[in-house]
């Protein structure tokens, strides 16, 4: 007894040390739990302070006691390795433990226990937790906005349809694999828009043109099929010319109305709304913000002085400015710039903003993969007599893409965080409807329900993204 | 433009604005031009930005390195903060702050105040203000004080060069730091007092605090929200900034005699830093341009005062909106041009 040492287990001793050190613990987490899930505090004849600090001084001394370097108990060696390694440690872990303990009774009883779910109107919620019942009546607002109840079955539709279409991919034989890029590219893009130029929308809302742009549009688009040689001086006299020659020559005024579907009902921009809306914003400017930064990254590192130039100020200018001002400009200054006769949606106008903008981040990122090649990766493909489109599209850029896949997957987590900020110009995602329901004199009071479940769903939505990015870069990962 | 009868020009920055801002560090009301509500703006986009550069600094270091501990609560707890904060927009965090949890505060007069001076309310925070008497003496004996210390650092290295005797320069330049103040106290005639503020009633129900300074619920809110999100960006590059530097480098230092607290100051910080710092530039970036989100509550930053009511009244759109984009362009750059300067610095010399 003489060498009994308090502040080391010594090995004579050690099951009266185990067992007390086991008994402290549990009795300074067994005071915390009654405190906290039965309001029962049986330590309440001690003074104040001692009262509150003793869980944590008996814990302390519990964890100091059982911190033995290898005791063959499996349960007691994974605890001191992992939450027990030194005094430290061991005080942090049990703050944690107890806010832990501490923080569970109020927010059960705010989620689940207190809470209401049933009935339809606000006079249900009488309980002290959250009022579910607000986002169930509010639901159909939250997912759809404005949309007319009775039409909502179109957006629904053609999100299904749009989620089968995507899976495609995943079913598709040996056979056609080699076309799936080009279908997810160019031809998925396409029917997506359809769906949602003549189904959702079902009206004329996107553009109004005349004549003179689409006869420069198409002429444009017949350019790329004629040869090299012509091709400059095609893109430059053609398109302006025949614009010119039918809006101040020939005076065909009136406007064409594109999109229109006689049966369907026409459901302006400005009443879409909800999360719908966030996924179609997001949709649209994954696809278009991919291509535009590819190309300002090789732009950025071209050999034309004028191309390279042009791409560093497009990515220095976007990333310079907050994304609210950008669409700022594109709301009050990008309609000055525009021709009289021509017309663009807000939402259109927000697409192409957002996707600038996040175009240039998107370059950075492929930028810093076309950097991490090494040289001898280009003199390769030169050596074999590959001209610059052929090296890029067969050498480079595979290589490239795949390094950086998880900065491309960070910019697009960051665009789909962004989309709420489209209430700028007016429209109303589900962040917006929210703010919208919260002000509704019906329903004051609950913003909190609404906020919580907004950044439950966020989360998810994020985090799948974030998980699938993760296997994606597993996926392609190769030794180097 | 000419036909839709828009004229272009900036004369209007010098007419009378006629507006009220509720909250700027200079004096502003109606009668002062446009050009001094671009700095009222320009200067509260600042003051947010550099609160939450320090929050969001703080907090992201501290859980970057809780998310590196052994202690397997600590790195969950750490790893499950990042993964919430990152993934949830930040224009919700700040809503959800301003609108749902900073509602729930206490009225002004029902407030308990915290350690007797400070008074969280719904109306704002209530903090005890400094009056100062001649606070230029005590400004200046600050300065003098960091001068001093430059000039025994660049001493100390060259006397570690030429003779490898290290002095104490971190004891000496705290000493410096508290004595200099502490002197002008004594001798120049520095004063300080406290004014705590005080609970007035307005009118029947409606009361508010006089004295001392009001921080408003949008500031807070937008600062909480701002570092909370950005932290959890600067906490992920922490981590892979300390993961960066190989393990042979510790163990090398440790063999050649130094301690563990040399190791990690002269060894690991050294390097990690190097990895750290560019992403972490980003991030600050990023947390300025982000700070115009104070526009969706009214908080009055650059964007609100100045994009925002000033372009209602004048409707010069252009002229407003290439000035606002200008300015944000212009504080990116500046902050990249004075870290890419910084970087090269501590960059690897490689010959």
């Amino acid at each position: 007894m003489n060498k009994l040492n308090f502040l080391q287990p010594d090995k004579n001793n050690l099951n009266t040390y185990l067992y007390t050190g086991v008994v402290l613990v549990a009795l300074s987490i067994f005071i915390v739990f009654l405190n906290s899930f039965f309001n029962k505090d049986i330590i309440s004849f001690l003074p104040g302070s001692i009262s509150f600090f003793l869980p944590l001084i008996l814990g302390f001394i519990g964890l100091h006691l059982i911190r033995i370097d290898y005791s063959g108990l499996k349960f007691l060696d994974s605890i001191n390795k992992n939450i027990n390694t030194n005094n430290f440690n061991a005080f942090l872990s049990l703050l944690i433990i107890f806010v832990v303990i501490k923080s569970l009774p109020p927010l059960l009883s705010w989620f689940i226990l207190d809470a209401n779910i049933a009935g339809d109107s606000k006079d249900v919620c009488t309980g002290s937790g959250a009022c579910w019942t607000y986002i169930k009546i509010w639901f159909n607002r939250f997912m759809y906005g404005m949309y007319p109840n009775a039409e909502q079955w179109r957006i629904n539709l053609s999100f299904i349809a749009l989620a089968f279409l995507g899976t495609i991919g995943f079913f598709a034989t040996e056979k056609f694999k080699k076309y799936l890029t080009l279908y997810y590219v160019v031809v998925y893009p396409v029917i997506a828009f359809f769906f949602i130029f003549f189904f959702i929308s079902g009206g004329p809302i996107f553009f109004d043109f005349s004549y003179g742009i689409i006869a420069a549009v198409i002429s444009v688009i017949i350019g790329f099929f004629i040869p090299s040689k012509f091709k400059m001086y095609y893109f430059i006299i053609v398109p302006i010319t025949l614009y010119i020659l039918l809006k101040y020559v020939f005076f065909y005024e009136e406007l064409i109305e594109l999109g229109k579907l006689e049966a369907l009902e026409w459901v302006e921009t400005g009443a879409w709304g909800g999360l719908s809306l966030t996924f179609i914003v997001s949709f649209f400017c994954l696809i278009f913000c991919f291509p535009i930064g590819l190309f300002l990254s090789l732009g950025r590192r071209s050999d034309f002085p004028i191309i390279k130039y042009f791409s560093i100020g497009m990515i220095e200018f976007w990333r310079g400015v907050p994304l609210i001002t950008v669409l700022f400009m594109s709301s009050v200054m990008f309609p000055m710039f525009l021709p009289e006769d021509m017309f663009i949606d807000k939402l259109v106008r927000v697409i192409i903003a957002i996707s600038l903008f996040e175009a240039a981040y998107v370059a950075e990122v492929i930028r810093g993969g076309l950097q991490a090649l090494p040289r001898g990766q280009y003199d390769a493909a030169k050596s074999l007599g590959m001209g610059y489109w052929k090296m890029h599209i067969l050498v480079i850029l595979p290589q490239a893409l795949k390094l950086v896949i998880p900065g491309i997957a960070n910019t697009f987590l960051a665009l789909v965080k962004d989309t709420p900020l489209i209430f700028v110009v007016g429209l109303l995602e589900i962040v917006g409807m929210l703010n919208l329901a919260k002000t509704n004199p019906e329903w004051l009071g609950f913003a909190m329900e609404g906020y919580v479940f907004a950044s439950v769903l966020f989360f998810i939505i994020c985090y799948a993204m974030s998980k699938y990015s993760y296997n994606l870069e597993q996926k392609y990962k190769t030794e180097r | 433009m000419e036909n839709r009868g828009i004229t272009f020009g900036y004369g209007f920055l010098s007419q009378e604005s006629s507006f009220d801002v509720q909250f700027s560090l200079i004096e502003f009301d109606g009668s002062h031009s446009y050009f001094r509500a671009y700095l009222v703006g320009l200067l509260n986009t600042i003051l947010v930005s550099v609160i939450g550069i320090i929050f969001a600094t703080v907090i992201g270091v501290v859980v970057g390195i809780a998310r590196l501990s052994n202690n397997y609560l600590i790195n969950r707890t750490a790893a499950v903060y990042v993964e919430f904060f990152r993934n949830i927009p930040l224009l919700l965090q700040i809503f959800f702050w301003y609108f749902a949890a900073l509602r729930a505060l206490p009225l002004p007069q029902d407030t308990e105040p915290m350690f007797g001076v400070f008074f969280l309310t719904i109306k704002g925070f209530f903090v005890p203000a400094f009056v100062w008497n001649n606070l230029d003496i005590f400004i200046y004996s600050i300065i003098a004080a960091i001068i001093s210390i430059i000039f025994i650092k660049i001493y100390a290295r060259k006397k570690q060069e030429n003779e490898g005797i290290q002095t104490p320069v971190l004891s000496i330049s705290i000493g410096l730091l508290i004595i200099l103040p502490l002197l002008s106290f004594l001798f120049g005639g520095v004063d300080a007092s406290v004014e705590v503020p005080v609970i007035k009633q307005l009118s029947q129900s409606g009361f508010t605090y006089e004295g001392g300074i009001k921080l408003p619920p949008e500031l807070i809110s937008l600062a909480l929200a701002l570092s909370l999100y950005t932290a959890t960006f600067i906490a992920e590059c922490v981590r892979a900034g300390v993961q960066g530097v190989s393990k042979g480098q510790k163990e090398a230092a440790a063999s050649i005699g130094l301690t563990p607290n040399q190791v990690l100051k002269l060894v690991v910080m050294p390097q990690a830093l190097r990895i750290i710092i560019p992403p972490t530039t980003n991030q600050y970036l990023n947390l300025t341009k982000n700070s115009s989100l104070a526009a969706a509550i009214a908080y009055p930053d650059l964007v609100l005062v100045f994009a925002g009511t000033a372009l209602m009244q004048t409707g010069r759109a252009i002229e407003i909106v290439s000035i606002t984009m200008l300015t944000y362009l212009s504080l990116s750059i500046s902050i990249s041009i004075f870290m890419n300067w910084y970087n090269k610095k501590i960059a690897i010399k490689e010959k």
